[in-house]
């Protein structure tokens, strides 16, 4: 026998005021829990997904809309810019690289991005199987994509119009998985890569009548001629789908073609003061920051995630009075009680003590309750959810901050044990034991 | 002697002293306290637990005045010397009855009698895992009893201990409680207004209100 046991006697022999007060904090504090939980991982989620962009180009519209469509891929892309256009600005002395994306179609949902190489180095992915996409209509699929849609290396499939599904195929070209990647917990999980040609191609009206007559400049091989790589090229201009796609910047072509975005990295800071002005004022493009759309989006979200604190804080309020009125009921039925403890040998301090012990049992209980029904229903949601943004939240995740949780539920337990902690210890026995 | 008082006076504030005659027990004796309600018998009973401070005189246990004792050293002497059993037996209704006796060993921090032993010799073995709730009167002053016991106090105090029984279960409890003080040699004082325990008790004290 001590006091933690005598505390949790007292608890359990009041079940239903004990269960009741503990799953009041509880909501309160799974709400708290849900809340930490999606702001953490969206905010980090959206920062790594960002990182290494400075700037992102594309056709004029909502800024935000271009970010989410073209960086998170969770969004309509704002439309097309020319390639002439978009290469112009990758000439320009303020930008160090730019990543050309084409988008507009899908595979069962998950999102065909045309672009280079270099997007994979920008998010340092490595392939569980295979290798990068070298040809037109080759892909390399996302780790969560490639599982999701059950592909393996040289599997084949179409893909449809739209970037959501219930769109029409395009039949007349089948790609190819040639790589997977392993997962890194970035968007890039999500997308099925391939290059910007395989998107051109797809979408030429004259379909593959219009491929063959695509004039593709050929790169030149160490080590052959000038006049053989000319043979060789005329030969294959004729099949573009032979011809590899381009692994750096932008695919050669003679034809006016367009590309859906640019990611932009700066050369050096005075760029993002010049840069994205001179985008917005001096061409039929708008530049966006995703630092900065992401830092409105989540100044904008965090009005109603206060709005949500704010209910969670009530919450807990309330639980925090409930278990003082039932720490201070019980302790008016058991004044008597206590006084016999007294009369046992118990001290006021060791009375105190386990007054506090049970606030705090009862709000450890509450506490405990709280976060698994937080995670609980966060699991929930995230499985039930169709919406990607919802879907990459990982609900088992544990957070440093969840044991602050517990700090607020201890606080709440000492708080509303107070009063009851010191009427107990200011009791007279004697004049306790003469009542009855 | 076990339990020695001398010159006990108490006022309670705004009221005329109450002034108690002296006590003298050795170990293994009874006495009983008889008095009409209000002439003081409680008031003496709480002196003697330690549970009010005289306002003059002193209460000697086993050659300690109680009065030297403060705070928590108080506590724990009483805990583990002095064993009171109530008019009802307000046991804790959140633990067993085995618990109940357990919890007094806790807070007297002492080893003294076994509770399985105790409750074995009170004819209470097989309600040792039950719930308090379910026992009847009888039993339940029994194990107040036991819980009074289980330390092997050298005083046990009983406060109107027969005052909610028939005259069969008075005389039981109160020759019960004879029987174990004797048997761990302390001095049991019996405090009463019941006149069907007078003669089980062969020293009587009376108290008379002022």
């Amino acid at each position: 026998m001590n006091l933690l046991t005598l505390s949790w006697k007292y608890l359990s022999f009041r079940p239903l005021s004990t269960g009741l007060n503990a799953i009041l904090l509880a909501f309160g504090l799974a709400i708290i829990t849900v809340l930490l939980l999606v702001q953490h991982q969206f905010e980090q989620k959206m920062t790594r997904d960002a990182a290494g962009i400075d700037l992102v180009v594309g056709a004029k519209g909502s800024p935000l809309q271009l970010i989410l469509a073209s960086v998170y891929h969770i969004d309509f892309p704002t439309g097309n810019i020319k390639m002439e256009e978009a290469q112009r600005i990758s000439r320009n002395r303020l930008v160090k690289q730019v990543i050309p994306l084409a988008m507009g179609d899908n595979m069962q949902g998950f999102r065909i991005v045309g672009t280079n190489h270099d997007y994979l180095s920008l998010y340092e992915v490595s392939f569980a199987a295979g290798k990068a996409w070298e040809f037109p209509f080759e892909v390399t699929l996302g780790a969560s994509a490639a599982q999701a849609l059950g592909k393996k290396l040289g599997d084949s499939f179409t893909g449809s119009h739209g970037i959501s599904v219930g769109s029409h195929d395009h039949d007349q070209q089948q790609f190819k998985v040639t790589g997977i990647l392993a997962p890194t917990g970035k968007v890039v999980d999500r997308l099925v890569l391939t290059s910007i040609e395989s998107v051109w191609y797809t979408h030429d009206e004259q379909g593959e009548e219009s491929i063959a007559t695509e004039e593709v400049e050929l790169p030149l091989e160490e080590g052959t001629s000038h006049e053989e790589e000319a043979h060789d090229a005329h030969a294959e201009a004729m099949d573009p789908l032979k011809v590899p796609v381009a692994a750096q910047g932008f695919p050669s072509t003679d034809l006016e073609r367009e590309v859906t975005s640019l990611l932009v990295r700066y050369r050096n800071p005075m760029a993002a003061i010049q840069l994205p002005r001179m985008i917005n004022s001096a061409t039929s493009m708008q530049a966006a920051s995703p630092a900065f759309e992401m830092s409105r989006l989540f100044e904008l979200l965090g009005v109603g995630i206060s709005l949500l604190q704010g209910l969670a804080i009530a919450l807990v309020v309330i639980a925090g009075l409930s278990i003082f009125i039932a720490l201070y009921n019980s302790l008016k039925e058991r004044k008597y009680d206590l006084a016999i403890l007294r009369t046992l040998g118990a001290s006021r301090l060791q009375l105190v003590t386990l007054v506090f012990l049970e606030g705090i049992s009862l709000t450890t209980l509450g506490a405990l309750l709280g976060i698994a029904l937080g995670h609980g229903f966060l699991a929930i949601i995230v499985e039930l959810t169709t919406q990607e943004v919802v879907s990459m939240v990982d609900p088992w995740i544990f957070l440093p901050e969840e044991g602050l949780i517990f700090g607020y539920a201890l606080a709440v337990g000492m708080l509303a044990s107070l009063i009851p902690a010191w009427s107990a210890y200011q009791m007279s026995i004697a004049k306790q034991l003469t009542k009855t | 002697m076990l339990l020695q008082t001398t010159s006990l006076r108490f006022a309670y504030p705004g009221q005329a002293p109450i002034s108690f005659p002296d006590i003298s027990l050795a170990g293994g004796e009874a006495l009983l306290l008889l008095g009409q309600s209000g002439s003081g018998k409680t008031t003496l009973l709480n002196l003697l637990a330690g549970l009010l401070a005289p306002s003059q005189g002193s209460v000697m246990l086993d050659g300690v005045n109680l009065s030297s004792l403060k705070g928590h050293r108080l506590d724990l002497f009483r805990g583990q010397h002095i064993g009171i059993v109530f008019q009802k037996p307000h046991l804790i209704a959140a633990l067993s009855v085995k618990q109940n006796l357990e919890l007094a060993q806790f807070f007297g921090k002492k080893k003294g009698l076994a509770p399985s032993d105790l409750l074995q010799d009170l004819g209470l073995a097989a309600k040792a895992t039950a719930a308090v709730g379910t026992l009847s009167e009888g039993e339940a002053q029994r194990v107040s009893i036991a819980r009074a016991l289980v330390n092997s106090p050298k005083l046990i105090l009983a406060d109107e201990p027969t005052s909610s029984l028939d005259d069969l279960h008075a005389q039981r409890v109160v020759q019960l409680l004879k029987a174990q003080a004797a048997k761990i040699g302390a001095a049991l004082v019996i405090v009463t207004h019941d006149q069907r325990v007078k003669s089980e008790v062969s020293q009587v004290l009376e108290v008379k209100s002022a």
